[in-house]
């Protein structure tokens, strides 16, 4: 007679309290169906440029298939503090303050371990990337989230901030410019949160995954600002400016002690990132300019038709900035985001991702990834016509 | 319409040369009349020469096509150089293209397309080789096209990502 194992007692009551991702239960409902256009995807629709996978197999070819330093490459962390400087004037120095991660997901975990005790409270900006609140709370953390709407192009505002500091306080995440909303921050509008950043010691991880795709102005970093660069952990990677994101390849930047936390973390478990893809990564800086430029435009072009067409069709939808989501509301049509999105999936074959799987604050949108052909875009804004004539 | 608007106007009628007035003026933040106009003065300034569709031919069932290219050897001659004799070639329908070459051991390289390889080779030893300034000529088939004017021919990247994903 075998014993039943309790599978419910194998797992940390941390895990077990983890909520499934949102996205994933859409996912499953759109892979099942045929002839879906998805504008679902949060990944650039450009294969990574040819020069990039080029230098990986030549890499390959000339076996350079060993672990490189735990922190990466020196020569790719050389290149990542060239390009930093240049592009949104913020300096880091290689060796002590720069650190190749398998994605910037690894990037955002490692942060948020190296800094949280049991019970610290981290403030979360939503409508948020997925993965904050689960990471958090894996890292023994608190997440407390700060709203943010689309009247104020989902900006972080002094008053949302402070109006949730506590004693146990202990960081702000954000990822601006923003996923899903699109939304970013300017230099002024970072300035007016500084006071109140400093005055309650708050350590900033800052998520700059989107810095490139920015439309019609370069992104502001907020550790560029006056004396924000020791308390900020700043995070990118290569994946969305790049379109590299099956490469798994980050970076984390911060000051030496707290890269120094961090390097732990990632020698115990991560070891190094791929060799393989930290060569790619290191082409993409030293000569990936233009291919990234190209994307960049095409993705401006796009936003401006799909932003036009969903205030043709009837939604109300704010002007993204950045990244390559929009986020239009849906609450005129009376149905809750993931009522639309699931309408609009069963019956035009369109799939879009609830805008509440981001958080309270992204009740009543959706968010739809213009990271699609043209072709598609024009398809899908058709279909979602048809559908908001029906529900009008 | 500033130039690096009209830079990227050219841009997608280049990628897509039947996209509406309307469309790209929504792509790149311009009026459709603006966006028109400009086409329009493009198009005389000769800066939009032509909106030709890139065909596969070789998608296409009982199509028999040929294309050569042809190296030529020719005598220039005073005053006028290669471009009489270049000119003169132009003029041919089955040419497609004509270039003054440096660094080889021909001057001209031509762009042929015919049919049959027979009528690539009447052409040549008929039309070509008994002009007064050509001396030699060297032609070379076309077995099969991978990439022309920047668009790979066959087996283009598709969509593998997933429908929806964070």
């Amino acid at each position: 007679m075998s014993t039943q194992v309790k599978v419910k007692n194998r797992l940390s009551s941390t895990v077990q309290s983890l909520k499934p991702s949102g996205i994933r239960r859409f996912f499953d409902l759109a892979a099942s169906m045929e002839g879906v256009i998805s504008l679902g995807v949060g990944e650039p629709d450009f294969v990574t440029p040819w020069r990039m996978r080029e230098a990986s197999i030549s890499s390959l070819e000339r076996g350079h298939t060993a672990y490189t330093s735990n922190a990466g490459m020196l020569p790719l962390r050389v290149e990542i503090q060239k390009y930093l400087e240049e592009r949104f004037s913020v300096s880091y120095h290689p060796e002590t303050e720069i650190l190749v991660t398998v994605g910037a997901s690894e990037a955002i975990d490692i942060a948020l371990r190296a800094i949280l005790d049991p019970g610290d409270e981290v403030l979360v900006v939503e409508p948020c990337y997925v993965s904050y609140e689960p990471v958090i709370r894996l890292a023994g953390g608190v997440p407390v989230f700060l709203k943010t709407t689309m009247e104020n192009q989902f900006k972080l505002t002094p008053q949302e901030l402070e109006t949730h500091i506590t004693a146990r306080t202990k960081a702000i995440i954000f990822c601006y410019p923003n996923n899903p909303t699109g939304g970013t921050m300017t230099a002024e509008e970072w300035k007016t949160l500084l006071p109140i950043i400093e005055k309650h010691d708050l350590m900033v991880i800052s998520d700059e995954i989107y810095a490139e795709l920015t439309y019609g102005r370069m992104h502001d970093s907020i550790a560029a600002l006056p004396g924000m660069k020791d308390r900020t952990i700043l995070i990118s990677g290569f994946s969305k400016a790049f379109a590299m994101t099956g490469w798994r390849l980050g970076y984390v930047c911060a000051s030496p002690d707290l890269l120094a936390g961090m390097l732990k973390i990632h020698q115990y478990t991560m070891l190094c990132a791929p060799t393989m893809a930290q060569m790619a990564a290191l082409e993409a800086l030293r000569h990936g300019r233009s291919d990234m430029e190209r994307m960049i435009e095409s993705y401006r072009q796009r936003r401006n038709y799909v932003v036009d067409g969903f205030r043709h069709i009837g939604l109300t939808c704010h002007e993204p900035d950045g990244a390559f989501y929009a986020f239009p509301s849906v609450v005129s049509t009376g149905l809750s985001s993931s009522e639309f999105a699931e309408k609009l999936l069963m019956e035009e074959k369109v799939a879009v991702v609830p805008g509440d799987v981001f958080g309270e604050s992204g009740k009543g949108h959706i968010r739809c990834s213009y990271a699609t052909s043209m072709e598609q875009l024009k398809k899908a804004l058709e279909r979602m016509e048809r559908l908001m004539g029906r529900l009008s | 319409m500033d130039r690096l608007k009209q830079r990227e106007l050219l841009h997608l009628l280049e990628e897509d040369s039947r996209m509406s007035a309307e469309q790209i003026g929504k792509m790149i933040g311009e009026p459709t009349e603006i966006v028109e106009q400009t086409i329009a003065a493009l198009e005389a300034e000769k800066v939009i020469v032509k909106y030709p569709a890139l065909v596969n031919w070789e998608r296409v069932d009982d199509h028999p096509y040929v294309n050569a290219m042809i190296d030529v050897k020719v005598t220039p001659k005073r005053d006028v150089g290669f471009d009489e004799v270049a000119e003169r070639i132009c003029r041919f329908p089955e040419v497609k293209a004509v270039y003054l070459m440096s660094g080889a051991s021909y001057d001209l390289s031509i762009i042929l397309e015919g049919k049959t390889m027979k009528e690539v080779a009447t052409f040549v030893s008929q039309k070509l080789s008994t002009l007064d300034s050509v001396v030699s000529t060297a032609t070379h088939f076309i077995l099969k096209r991978y990439k022309h004017d920047g668009i790979e021919l066959e087996d283009r990247d598709e969509d593998h990502r997933m429908v929806v994903t964070p």
